[in-house]
């Protein structure tokens, strides 16, 4: 990353009030995008891979509290008043989410949604704004556009509907997508069309992209660079290759090796052990470390910083994992 | 040697309203429309398929849950006894079912130790005092705790749950096991867990799965035959492994095409819009709409499902054609 | 949609039906109402006249069918007690009763709608937990104890207010609020939790995702779908517009519909029992045929699961 980052995010932080607990959903995250790249986020449920970016923009409820900074092209984003974080939402920086079919409105028309965003965004008035909303439509692959105007959600497939989404997204020309899970409320053949889709739209336009996925393949296909989130933190970050073929912490590799393979010899599936832990009861030390075969007792009460163990590839682990071993392969790791 | 579960010809089918005003008319909803299978003892069948395409409902009608409209589920070479009635309840003793939600499957009022052995009480199998033991022993085999007999639903994690799902439904010793997505709600890191307690417990006891899911990946995983369904039909049926090897079918080729991979890439299909209704199927094949091959014939003809070289059978008129287009 | 209409103005006409018939049996198996209104010690020649002038000698499957063919043309037959038509009673009593619950009505949505509405958008604030506990103490307290209540503060204590009677417009503040005040609270709650699952919805953060106003995320993308399950509750008070104030008149002594009722019943006076019930069905099943009307306008979903197809 030579050039200035687009986002840069630091020891961003997340704390959820539970009444008097607190749990801690992010935990001192750092990440930067440049502009134009396409980033994957990897975790699964309560990693905070989504908190992370709900929080980015402002959108958590009252109850979070948001602690570090989280600069667009400087400005910073935590703290910021109401007014400065709605003329980033939509118009610099657009999200799509997991249920096209929930996140559009039901009482209202797609044109009138979609001409919603126009008017505000760009300032069209009404004529302009369904020329646009017409183009728009176009764009992101919905036949017969003219009529799909008229249409409320309900009258539309969920792969349709994540089209608009992404169409509504594209009304401000922002500079980033953040497309939290897209496609895994969809079907196979047609989260592959709304994936070749995105594909399109970014060589188009050639937007940045955030990637939220708990599934590695739709991640690996479709980023450059690519950061694994394990309860709140950041347990590994590289580019995408990189890191499908070297993975150098026991949690990224501990994924890949519990993930069948469509192709090639059937192998016996390597399972983590126990569960992923609840954001109110986390682990002292390495949060990894309860269910990780080559953890030892500085993983249990030290937290491991973040550090470089490659060009571009960071990993928090205390255990220096050689690259090209897998701590899955170990006698501990047998079931 | 005869099948341990064998589907005739199954149909079922639904009578929906369409339209509506004066114009209000009926018609057939087609969830399942021809559907035969084999599974033999101690082997797992997986059935793969998108949203609506009369997967789960075939997952009904092989266990008697809902009668077909036509065609017939054999059990041990016998036709399967109408659902409600003694024969049929005891046979559930040998046929189970495990569901994607198991939340929603299991009573939040009461310890999982209770619940498990519930089977037992229902099909009278056993004293009370042994009850217990057979509870305790085959959670032990599901790879839960004996002290977690007397704890609640939600005090257990989403995995562990689907393993007292699972504890359920073989303490009656069942011989089949219908699984609906029984790993979809799950995390990654835990569908491991509980796949590979899916083949331990297949080899040690020989079960035989009949394997309902949308992932392909995991249906390979855990299968020895795989059926391919779209719009109520098997379209392709052979070798798990040989079948998403080599997908001969194009709908099962796009379908493949269109699992992400963390590996090399492979050849890209892409299908244009939405599956059609199974209110509303097209005639001839009904994936012709969608299907980068179809000629006139496609348009007009059902394919059924044929015999190839390599011992899979495929529901296809061009299949022989496109196979070739693919070498070249 | 006509279609809808039809099949929905069919049922109403059922439900009517059914009220009627209901309401004529049980009044005629309550007891006689010629031992009622002439007394137990009359001679038996004026009870056999009475029986005979109101029909009570015939068989009760004749009386019933007789009953609802003068029903269909309109004839819901005279008071026993001086020989009016029952149906002009009841009439006449309805702007007096529509002069309190009208008002009242207009009290529980312009004060509970808002509430519910704060309450909901300031969630978990002494804000909300006053209006809640304030809301709760409304529809819990029995109107009649509220009516003696207000009677007790603002008639007895500080004497701005008449107790009872309807000689001016002022006597009429006290039935309202006391009306009002449940109606109020109920409409806040259900308001609220309305309010609070739409806010829920993933739509609202996607709303909110487009870089709109939070007061245009309300107005544009909460309000309209929130107010789709309000209306089953403002539906179901419009209907009470007619007889939802039995108690209230009873305790103020205004003459409306509701101590029509109260008199016709404990005089056994047939027909305008007959009559006041077929007047307050008839209107509830209008104010039910409004709310399903009511959701198709509001709700695109409906509109179209009506128009056909899904």
């Amino acid at each position: 990353m030579v050039s200035a980052p687009l986002i840069a995010i630091e020891d961003l932080t997340v704390d959820f009030a539970n009444g008097p607990h607190v749990s801690r959903a992010v935990d001192g995250i750092a990440l930067q995008l440049a502009p134009a790249e396409a980033l994957g986020i990897v975790g699964e449920s309560g990693s905070g891979k989504s908190v992370t970016w709900l929080a980015a923009l402002g959108l958590l409820p009252g109850k979070a509290a948001v602690r570090g900074s989280v600069r667009l092209d400087g400005r910073e984003l935590v703290g910021a008043p109401p007014r400065e974080l709605e003329a980033v939402r939509g118009k610099r920086i657009a999200m799509i989410f997991q249920d096209p079919s929930s996140c559009l409105n039901p009482v209202h028309r797609i044109g009138w949604q979609l001409g919603e965003a126009l008017r505000l965004h760009r300032g069209l008035d009404r004529r302009a704004a369904d020329a646009e909303a017409l183009r728009l439509l176009d764009q992101v692959g919905i036949a017969d556009a003219r009529r799909r105007l008229g249409d409320y959600p309900h009258q539309l497939s969920g792969g349709l509907n994540q089209r608009v989404m992404i169409a509504m997204a594209l009304a401000g020309q922002p500079d980033l997508l953040v497309a939290d899970e897209p496609t895994t409320a969809l079907d196979a053949t047609i989260q592959a069309q709304i994936l070749d889709l995105l594909r399109a739209v970014r060589r188009d336009t050639g937007m940045a992209m955030v990637l939220i996925s708990h599934d590695l393949g739709v991640v690996a296909e479709n980023v450059d660079r690519v950061a694994v989130m394990y309860a709140g933190r950041l347990v590994e970050e590289a580019p995408g290759q990189e890191l499908f073929a070297r993975p150098r912490h026991p949690y990224t590799q501990g994924l890949l090796a519990a993930l069948p393979e469509l192709t090639g010899r059937r192998r016996r599936l390597a399972a983590i052990p126990g569960t992923v832990p609840e954001p109110g009861s986390l682990p002292a030390g390495c949060r990894f470390a309860p269910r990780c075969p080559a953890a030892d007792h500085r993983c249990a009460i030290e937290a491991p910083p973040i550090q470089s163990v490659a060009v571009h590839h960071r990993t928090n682990c205390h255990r220096q994992i050689e690259p090209g071993f897998s701590v899955w392969s170990l006698p501990k790791a047998a079931e | 040697m005869s099948p341990l579960l064998e589907a005739v010809d199954l149909h079922r089918h639904y009578s929906v309203r369409t339209g509506g005003g004066l114009f209000a008319g009926k018609a057939v909803l087609r969830a399942v429309d021809g559907v035969s299978f084999r599974i033999r003892a101690g082997q797992t069948l997986g059935l793969v398929g998108e949203s609506g395409c009369g997967k789960s409902t075939t997952g009904k009608l092989a266990l008697g849950l809902i009668p077909p409209s036509s065609g017939e589920m054999r059990y041990d070479g016998e036709r399967m006894p109408a659902a409600g009635s003694p024969a049929w309840r005891a046979l559930r003793r040998r046929l189970q079912m495990v569901y994607q939600d198991p939340l929603g499957a299991l009573d939040r009022r009461l310890p999982i130790g209770t619940q498990i052995a519930e089977p037992l009480v229902i099909h009278g199998i056993g004293a009370v005092s042994e009850r217990r033991d057979r509870a305790l022993s085959i959670m032990e085999s599901v790879g839960l705790q004996r002290h977690q007999f007397g704890r609640y639903p939600h005090e257990l994690s989403g995995g562990q749950r689907q393993r007292v799902v699972l504890a359920r439904a073989l303490i009656t010793e069942p011989r089949l096991l219908v699984c609906d997505e029984p790993i979809s709600a799950l995390d990654v890191s835990i569908q491991a867990q509980v796949v590979n307690l899916l083949l331990d417990l297949q080899e040690r006891l020989g079960i035989a799965y009949l394997f309902i899911s949308h992932d392909l990946r995991i249906v390979r995983q855990v299968s020895h035959d795989v059926a391919v369904m779209y719009l109520g039909r098997i379209v392709e049926r052979g070798d798990a492994e040989n079948v998403f090897a080599r997908p001969a079918h194009p709908y099962t080729r796009a379908l493949v095409s269109a699992i992400p991979t963390v590996g090399d890439k492979r050849e890209r299909i892409l299908l244009g819009g939405d599956p059609p209704s199974p209110a509303n199927v097209p005639p001839g094949c009904s994936f012709h709409t969608r299907c980068p091959f179809a000629t006139a014939q496609c348009r007009s003809e059902i394919p059924t499902l044929q015999p190839q070289d390599d011992g899979r059978e495929v529901a296809c008129h061009r299949v022989r054609e496109t196979a070739l287009r693919l070498v070249a | 949609m006509l279609l809808f209409a039809a099949s929905r103005l069919f049922r109403a006409l059922l439900t009517i039906l059914f009220v009627m018939t209901f309401a004529f049996f049980v009044l005629r198996a309550s007891g006689d109402p010629a031992l009622l209104i002439l007394s137990v010690d009359a001679p038996p020649e004026a009870l056999a006249a009475f029986r005979k002038a109101w029909g009570l000698d015939q068989p009760i499957w004749q009386q019933y069918l007789a009953y609802i063919g003068h029903a269909l043309t309109g004839d819901f037959g005279k008071s026993m007690r001086d020989g009016r038509p029952a149906i002009d009673l009841v009439m006449e009593r309805v702007p007096a009763t529509l002069a309190i619950t009208l008002p009242a009505l207009a009290l529980k949505l312009g004060i509970g709608i808002p509430a519910g509405i704060y309450a909901a958008l300031h969630r978990n604030t002494f804000a909300d937990r006053m209006t809640m506990a304030l809301s709760v103490a409304g529809f819990t307290m029995p109107s009649f104890v509220l009516a003696l209540l207000l009677v007790l503060i603002f008639s007895v204590t500080l004497g701005w207010l008449p107790a009872s009677g309807n000689d001016s417009p002022v006597n009429a503040i006290l039935p309202i609020i006391t009306l009002g005040t449940a109606g109020a609270a109920i409409m806040a709650r259900f308001t609220r939790s309305a309010m609070q699952e739409v806010l829920g919805q993933p739509f609202v953060r996607a709303a909110s995702a487009k870089g709109l106003s939070w007061r245009r995320v309300i107005s544009h993308h909460a309000l309209p779908n929130a107010a789709i399950p309000t209306v089953t509750i403002i539906g179901f008070m419009v209907g009470s517009l007619v007889a939802g104030a039995v108690v209230v008149e009873s305790v103020f002594a205004w003459p409306g519909i509701g101590r029509l009722l109260v008199s016709a019943v404990a005089n056994r006076d047939l027909a305008v029992v007959q009559a006041l019930l077929m007047v307050i069905a008839f209107w509830m099943v209008m104010a039910n045929l409004a709310v399903d009307l009511a959701y198709g306008w509001l709700d695109p979903r409906v509109r179209s699961a009506r128009a056909g197809g899904h």
